[in-house]
């Protein structure tokens, strides 16, 4: 296993780390936002909560979710390495800067909106994680997990902290989508331009689709 | 009558690298037909007439293939043309009145050396590192003899035409060489010649690149859109395909 040491020793090798892990981010929010848009059906919970304990009770799902936890921690702890160590390199600064003559404000700021997204997660999985996993509010019968989301997102704050928390993913992604991708080594003339095109079309749909749950459900249109 | 452009200029000067820099203004009165280069040649004629130190800048062909002429100028390493160095950029790219701030590329591996010249020997020793053939290739050999697809040959050409200027590094957030190695590591990897040492090539240099004190490439985009020779962002790609590839089979 030595040969792989360079996944955290050499600059290329945390790129590829971001890479990898970030794409497997990806995949795991298609299928979040997946299960999660059953809410729209508007039966009173029902689809979603079936959903739910299907992704509670089955076990390949539950062994997912610990490598999903490492993934997601791995991207953080080497996003937040890198972000930190690539700032120390000009300690002499420019006066006048014109970063946004060659380059996107996101593709330099994905340390800060990756910042924003964990913040947000900390409190996401303050609100529904820990709630269904480690009291008995959800398992007893008390409430479905549906009753808890329209509960929760009664307070026009966690609203607000959800839709930035959406809005920081639209932008993350919309640089990180394509960039996985050309980090991982895939550069090609006909697939890079369907990559990117996915890429943005990826970025806006999925976060307007997580951001339209809890303004749909605080507004009432969803019960 | 012909006409003049008066541009004033905020100039970063610096003794030596030990010492803190900053900027002095200065007003140079220049012909639209002129080049950055030479407004600077006639702001030191200026300097020197009046007894003061001219200001240290590096060039040497001015014709766009040497690759010393770093200047920030108005925060965009060469200018503000897109696929021109500073020794090609000519005044007529500015307005009369215009302030034009010019600083020195700026990043830890290229410390200013005085005023706007830096040390680059940071890149000649990513190059020594591995960046070339280690054994003689001979004469040009008959065309017919060595098939080269025509891709491949424009691929390696179009990288091939890195001047190592370092612009790539002193647009990048975070200091990158990346653009560099990879317009050497693709120039060299895509053709017959250089492959039978392709694996050991790009792990040597990327190991240079690193100890040297570049940053990791975010693929912001940043140098390839200030590269004076257009240099393509693929290279990033094929360089960390390279990379993965050979640290893959153990080098
Ligand atoms: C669901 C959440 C997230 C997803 C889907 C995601 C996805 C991605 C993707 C696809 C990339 C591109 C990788 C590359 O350029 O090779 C990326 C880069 C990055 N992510 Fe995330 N990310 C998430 C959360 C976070 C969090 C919580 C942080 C840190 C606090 C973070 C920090 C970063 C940083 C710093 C980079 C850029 C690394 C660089 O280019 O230097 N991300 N992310
Ligand atoms: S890649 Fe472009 S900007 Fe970088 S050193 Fe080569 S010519 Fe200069
Ligand atoms: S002086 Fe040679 S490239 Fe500008």
């Amino acid at each position: 296993m030595k040969f792989l040491s360079f996944l955290f020793t050499s600059s290329i090798g945390r790129k590829l780390v971001m890479g990898a892990t970030g794409l497997f981010l990806v995949s795991f929010l298609l299928v979040h936002c997946g299960i999660n848009a059953c809410v729209f059906v508007n039966d009173g919970g029902e689809t979603f909560n079936a959903a739910a304990d299907f992704m509670s009770e089955n076990f390949f799902i539950r062994v997912a979710e610990i490598g999903l936890f490492l993934g997601l921690l791995w991207h953080v702890f080497q996003g937040l390495y890198l972000w930190l160590t690539n700032s120390k390199k000009r300690k002499a600064k420019y006066d006048k800067a014109s970063g946004n003559e060659n380059s996107k404000w996101y593709s330099r700021s994905m340390g800060l909106l990756g910042t924003l997204i964990l913040i947000f997660l900390v409190l996401h999985l303050k609100h529904f994680w820990v709630v269904s996993r480690f009291t008995d509010h959800i398992t007893s019968g008390d409430e479905t997990l549906f009753q808890e989301m329209i509960e929760v997102f009664e307070n026009p704050w966690v609203v607000l902290i959800y839709v930035l928390g959406c809005i920081s993913l639209a932008y993350h992604l919309l640089h990180g989508f394509w960039s996985a991708f050309h980090t991982l080594g895939i550069d090609h003339k006909t697939y890079t331009p369907i990559i990117k095109s996915i890429g943005t079309a990826f970025s806006i749909v999925i976060p307007l689709i997580f951001a339209l749950m809890p303004i749909a459900m605080h507004l009432g249109w969803i019960s | 009558m012909e006409k003049v452009l008066n541009i004033n200029l905020k100039v970063w000067r610096q003794a030596n690298p030990e010492v803190a820099g900053r900027f002095e203004e200065y007003k140079v009165e220049t012909s639209p037909d002129s080049s950055f280069l030479e407004m600077f040649d006639v702001l030191n004629e200026q300097l020197i007439n009046s007894g003061q130190e001219p200001v240290a800048f590096d060039h040497d062909c001015r014709e766009g293939i040497c690759g010393m002429c770093s200047m920030v100028i108005n925060g965009r390493p060469h200018g503000p043309k897109k696929a021109v160095t500073t020794c090609q950029l000519h005044m007529r790219s500015f307005n009369d009145g215009d302030t034009v701030v010019v600083e020195p590329w700026r990043a830890d591996a290229f410390p200013v050396i005085k005023d706007l010249t830096v040390n680059r020997s940071s890149f000649d020793k990513i190059i020594a590192s591995g960046g070339y053939i280690s054994v003689n290739t001979g004469n040009a050999v008959d065309a017919n003899s060595m098939l080269i697809p025509k891709d491949d040959a424009d691929t390696a050409f179009e990288a091939a035409t890195c001047i190592g200027c370092g612009a790539c590094v002193s647009a990048c957030k975070n200091a990158s060489a990346m653009l560099f190695v990879g317009a050497k590591v693709t120039q060299l990897a895509t053709l017959p010649q250089g492959k039978a040492e392709r694996e050991k090539r790009v792990v040597a240099m990327v190991n240079a690149m690193d100890a040297e004190g570049f940053g990791a490439c975010s693929n912001t985009g940043a140098c390839a859109a200030e590269c004076p020779k257009g240099i393509p962002l693929s290279v990033i790609a094929t360089l960390n395909k390279e990379y993965t590839k050979a640290k893959m089979k153990g080098f």
